[in-house]
């Protein structure tokens, strides 16, 4: 058993027998990356002094966040018993948000690691991954990591484990990534466990794209599994959801860094280089095969991203509006499940409501505008989508309170996700008093360990992503995880909240809300405006309502002196600067009917949007 | 004249005008400003261009000053050239003017009146403090050809007094007044200002009853403005004073407005009320209508020009860097700004808003025309002035000037 030392791309195929493909499942911070980075070294593909810290993680947020979301994919070379194997790590993305990346990912699989952090125990993304791999039919290897840790609790996590997969806790794994601890043993057992692919390689080719990046040189490059045929560069590919063929331009494997090798075969992991600028026409889920030989059926499993939720994007300044517009172009050729259009609020300006796989996302895609293209955005509170029965029997999906019907609506109708929370026991508690408040209900409760407890709650869509993390995390000074799922939809009593100044809504504050909750964010958001907008010439109502029933008021009494007792000769050249100065502020003034404000205060009214708790 | 200079353009080391501002120079009148940078402490709440001996520091002398303020008239006179005409207006401020002696102030007035010759009835007025004067100065300065003199009273309650560090005792204003006029001066104006910290409602009327009560025959009312880095600002900062509040000093204008139209005055100004036309301040109106005139004097801000260009300037801060300038037979004028028809414009909504003659609704364009019909049907105009062209504030207008200038030059 050693490492190949020199790590040369196929010229041939390889025989599938010697081929395993595996991914890691792992939560955030138990050590997913150090060991793939852990593995890269120990098959010689990347030596000691080139390690960089979690090479597989590619981009800068995903380095700082410490989580993965695009997949990433390598080739590992490893000898077992005197035979020389293929191995490919696929790695998976890590979040919620991304769960149908995270499928994909795993339905290139035949086998996955399962990586728990031996002081800490599962988590609950871990084990919604893991549910999702036992669908998926993967062999488990059940794996405790940082056994090293003096706070290790091997005996206790190795019973957890094997309760929860039923499993025999001796044949967890233990191993340290930090130290190399384990690690070989742990490649000598993929080999051993998981399965072989199995596929026919005369049939047509058929390739299962899990990842798909777009790349400023070679346009998009997706991460293949191959599951029948071979694909060549000489062959033109063609993508089965569209039915468009394009050229192939490249085709190679990942050893770690792209090695192009003409063709790749049955079982085989690598990539494609299909000739597109978008991603959006190479989506991951998509099969991928021959336009000369085509399959006739895809794999199964594709599905459209479909936004969960959605939020207007404004810039703070607004001569970049045409800057943000570009950003979100260039981000969606990487990005497929980021949709936009353009959107005008009388608070904010000119900007794009934009739909999210989630709210990771949706920081995710903020935070990589705001870097890449250095521009200053304002985002306004986030919402799911809504379906709306009217009385009239017709019926409507609104993504943007702005679009609220005005007619007799008989039913609203919202999504809701099963959610599972791990959690110690002592916070139980607090955590299920949390989820009531949010409107869930139980829906199961299952000790994993004498202190460890999963709580299962469905839960609207739309109480999660209104600061329900943040609340859980300090409920439980940080021992909570949260996973959640769709679930379909609910028939709720939601209204509408539009706030109004002076009678005129301001477009940017209207919220969906539950009916018992629309009084709290009333009285928040008119007391909160009261004291951002400055006084003016009149007196300026701001109200609340649900329609036209005002349900909260506050008012802005009427300045009543705005004059500078003193105007001679010399005070003329300052007072007439000033006078131009505020006549420039004048401009940036929002107009909501007569009533004049500052965007500044906007912002600050949505950045501290108020705790309806 | 707050002590804190506007950015410019250079100006030329030697004054010299851009020729067309002087154009039609002989239709305008001319007013002489003489700024006296001297006074004998300094107040809590004053930013003004003024310095007590000790901060003046070596090298200038108030007994020098009167030489040097000679030296700017002889620089003006050379610079207006042809467009060089008789004052119709001087009006000698500080500082505290009466802090030279009257001989001094009596010197300056004569060389205006050498230069540039006064016209018949101009008017010629100084600032006072009620301490600084007495009968006999008084009766010196009206015979030197003064003809309206300015008193600093502020209000008639000591404890006011205090916190503005003023050194005059209350009766004192009665008292100067009266010599004033017994001196023959038939204009007196007395300086009130509202909202000092500790002032009530009642200080209040009692001050404006007083200043009625002296006979002078004109009466400025100033709200009290806490200007950065004065001494009453940092007590404010401090905590040892709230800062003037804006519906209460709205209140206190009203009170005046109120107590000043009972006793027969009529506002011509914002801050300013007179008996009569004949009482309100020329020179003043010179700076709100577009007049010409030339500020005298360290940190003094001058104005030439007619309604399609003009220009202003504004000379050296310090006196001793004011002095060396001219020793060296060189401009004071620290920067200037051209004005051209547009700016003019603003500065004349700015301006003419404020006075009871109103703004001529004929020069409004655009949007502002609107404007000015919402202002109306809001209160803040008078609609019987409006339908004769003119926009004139209403008392509720008057509180509001400044919005509602920002509104018509928006």
């Amino acid at each position: 058993m050693r490492p190949l030392s020199v790590p040369a791309p196929p010229h041939a195929f390889t025989d599938p027998a010697r081929i395993r493909n595996f991914c890691i499942i792992a939560h955030i911070d138990h050590g997913k990356s150090t060991l793939a980075d852990r593995m890269l070294e120990f098959t010689g593909l990347v030596e000691g002094r080139n390690m960089r810290a979690q090479y597989l993680d590619k981009m800068d947020i995903e380095r700082e966040r410490g989580i993965t979301i695009k997949a990433q994919n390598v080739r590992l070379p490893w000898t077992h018993d005197g035979d020389d194997y293929v191995l490919h790590l696929i790695d998976t993305p890590g979040h919620v948000d991304f769960s149908y990346e995270v499928s994909r990912s795993l339905a290139a699989c035949e086998g996955a690691i399962l990586l728990v952090d031996a002081a800490q125990g599962i988590e609950a993304q871990t084990l919604a991954n893991l549910y999702l791999a036992l669908e998926n039919d993967l062999h488990i290897i059940p794996v405790l990591n940082k056994i090293d840790l003096p706070a290790a609790q091997p005996e206790k996590y190795a019973a957890e484990l094997a309760h929860i997969i039923g499993c025999d806790p001796d044949t967890v794994l233990r191993v340290s990534a930090k130290t190399g601890e384990g690690v070989r043993e742990l490649l000598d057992e993929v080999v051993r466990t998981v399965p072989h692919p199995v596929g026919d390689p005369d049939a047509p080719p058929r390739l299962l794209i899990f990842d798909s990046v777009y790349d400023q040189y070679r346009g998009v490059i997706t991460y293949v599994r191959v599951f029948d045929g071979r694909l060549t560069t000489r062959d033109r590919c063609l993508m089965m959801s569209t039915g468009a063929a394009h050229e192939t331009l490249e085709v190679g494997v990942a050893a770690p860094e792209p090695t192009p090798t003409g063709s790749i075969g049955v079982g085989e992991v690598g990539y494609v280089i299909p000739g597109v600028k978008e991603v959006r026409q190479a989506r991951v889920g998509d099969t991928i095969t021959s336009a000369s030989k085509p399959a006739t059926e895809m794999l199964g499993g594709y599905r459209h991203p479909k936004p969960m939720v959605y939020s207007g994007l404004y810039p703070i300044d607004g001569s970049d509006y045409p800057l943000l517009r570009d950003s979100l172009d260039k981000l969606q050729l990487n990005d497929a499940a980021l949709v936009y259009e353009p959107e005008t609020s009388v608070a904010l300006g000119f900007g794009f409501r934009c739909g999210f796989l989630g709210l990771l996302h949706m920081e995710i895609v903020r935070e990589r505008l705001e870097r890449e293209a250095d521009l200053a955005l304002i985002s306004t509170a986030p919402n799911v989508v809504y379906r709306i029965a009217m009385e009239d029997g017709s019926e409507m999906v609104v993504t943007n309170p702005a679009d609220w019907p005005e007619g007799k609506i008989s039913g609203v109708y919202e999504p809701i996700v099963d959610a599972m929370v791990l959690l110690p026991s002592d916070y139980v508690g607090s955590v299920m008093e949390l989820c009531q408040q949010r409107r869930g209900t139980l829906k199961g409760m299952e000790y994993l360990s004498q202190d460890r407890v999963e709580l299962k709650y469905v839960l609207p869509l739309a109480e999660i992503i209104f600061d329900f993390f943040d609340q859980l995390k300090s409920r439980t000074r940080g021992y909570a995880s949260l996973d959640y799922e769709p679930a379909g939809e609910q028939e709720a009593d939601l209204v509408k909240v539009d706030i109004l100044l002076q009678g005129e809504t301001v477009d940017a504050f209207s919220a969906i809300v539950h009916r018992d909750k629309a009084y709290a964010y009333g009285t928040a958001m008119t007391s909160k405006l009261r004291e951002l907008i400055p006084r003016q010439q009149f007196e300026v109502p701001i109200q609340a309502a649900i329609g036209s029933r005002v349900i909260a008021r506050e008012n802005i009494r009427a300045i009543r002196k705005d004059v500078l007792a003193k105007c001679y000769g010399g005070d003329i050249t300052r007072k007439r600067k000033l006078l131009e100065k505020q006549k420039e502020g004048k401009r940036r003034m929002k107009m909501v009917g007569r009533v004049e404000v500052p965007q500044e205060a906007f912002i600050a009214a949505l950045q501290t949007t108020p705790k309806t708790d | 004249m707050p002590s804190t200079l506007p950015e410019g353009e250079p100006a030329p080391t030697d004054g010299a005008l851009p020729a067309e501002v002087l154009a039609g120079a002989a239709d305008r009148p001319l007013g002489i400003y003489l700024h006296v940078p001297f006074c004998a402490t300094r107040c809590g709440y004053c930013d003004f261009n003024t310095y007590t001996a000790v901060e003046l520091g070596p090298g200038v002398s108030q007994s020098s000053y009167a030489d040097t303020a000679i030296a700017e008239l002889d620089l003006a006179h050379r610079v207006l050239g042809d467009a060089a005409r008789p004052v119709s207006t001087v009006f000698v401020g500080g500082g505290t003017p009466t802090l030279l002696p009257p001989a001094e102030l009596t010197r300056m007035l004569r060389a205006v009146d050498e230069r540039f010759g006064l016209e018949p009835g101009a008017e010629v007025t100084t600032e006072s403090n009620p301490e600084s004067v007495d009968a006999a100065a008084l009766q010196a300065l009206r015979a030197a050809g003064f003809t309206r003199i300015s008193f600093g009273m502020q209000s008639a309650r000591e404890h006011v007094l205090a916190v503005l560090d003023r050194q005059h005792t209350p009766g004192r204003v009665d008292r100067v007044v009266r010599d004033a006029q017994a001196a023959g001066f038939e204009h007196v104006n007395v300086d009130l200002i509202y909202g000092t910290p500790g002032e009530s409602d009642a200080d209040w009327g009692a001050s404006l009853e007083a200043a009625v009560a002296t006979g002078a025959d004109h009466v400025s009312a100033y709200a009290l403005i806490v200007e950065e880095g004065t001494r009453l600002a940092a007590r404010i900062r401090r905590g040892e004073f709230d800062a003037p509040d804006d519906d209460v000093l709205a209140d206190r204008y009203l009170m005046a407005e109120e107590t000043l139209s009972g006793a027969g005055f009529a506002w011509y100004e914002v801050s300013n009320w007179a008996r009569s036309e004949a009482g309100r301040s020329r020179h003043n109106v010179g700076y709100w209508t577009g007049a010409d005139w030339w500020g005298v004097g360290p940190g003094a801000h001058s104005h030439v020009g007619g309604d399609a260009v003009g220009v202003r300037w504004w000379n050296v801060k310090h006196p001793a860097a004011y002095a060396e300038r001219l020793q060296a037979g060189r401009s004071p004028a620290h920067a200037r700004e051209i004005l051209d028809a547009a700016t003019r414009r603003t500065e004349d909504i700015m301006l003419r808003l404020r006075l009871r003659d109103g703004l001529a609704l004929a020069g409004l364009r655009g949007s502002a025309v609107q404007t000015a019909e919402r202002a109306r049907d809001d209160g803040l105009l008078e609609p019987a002035s409006y339908d004769e062209g003119r926009a004139v504030l209403t008392v509720r207008g008057r509180l509001l000037a400044d919005a509602l200038v920002r509104d018509l030059v928006a």
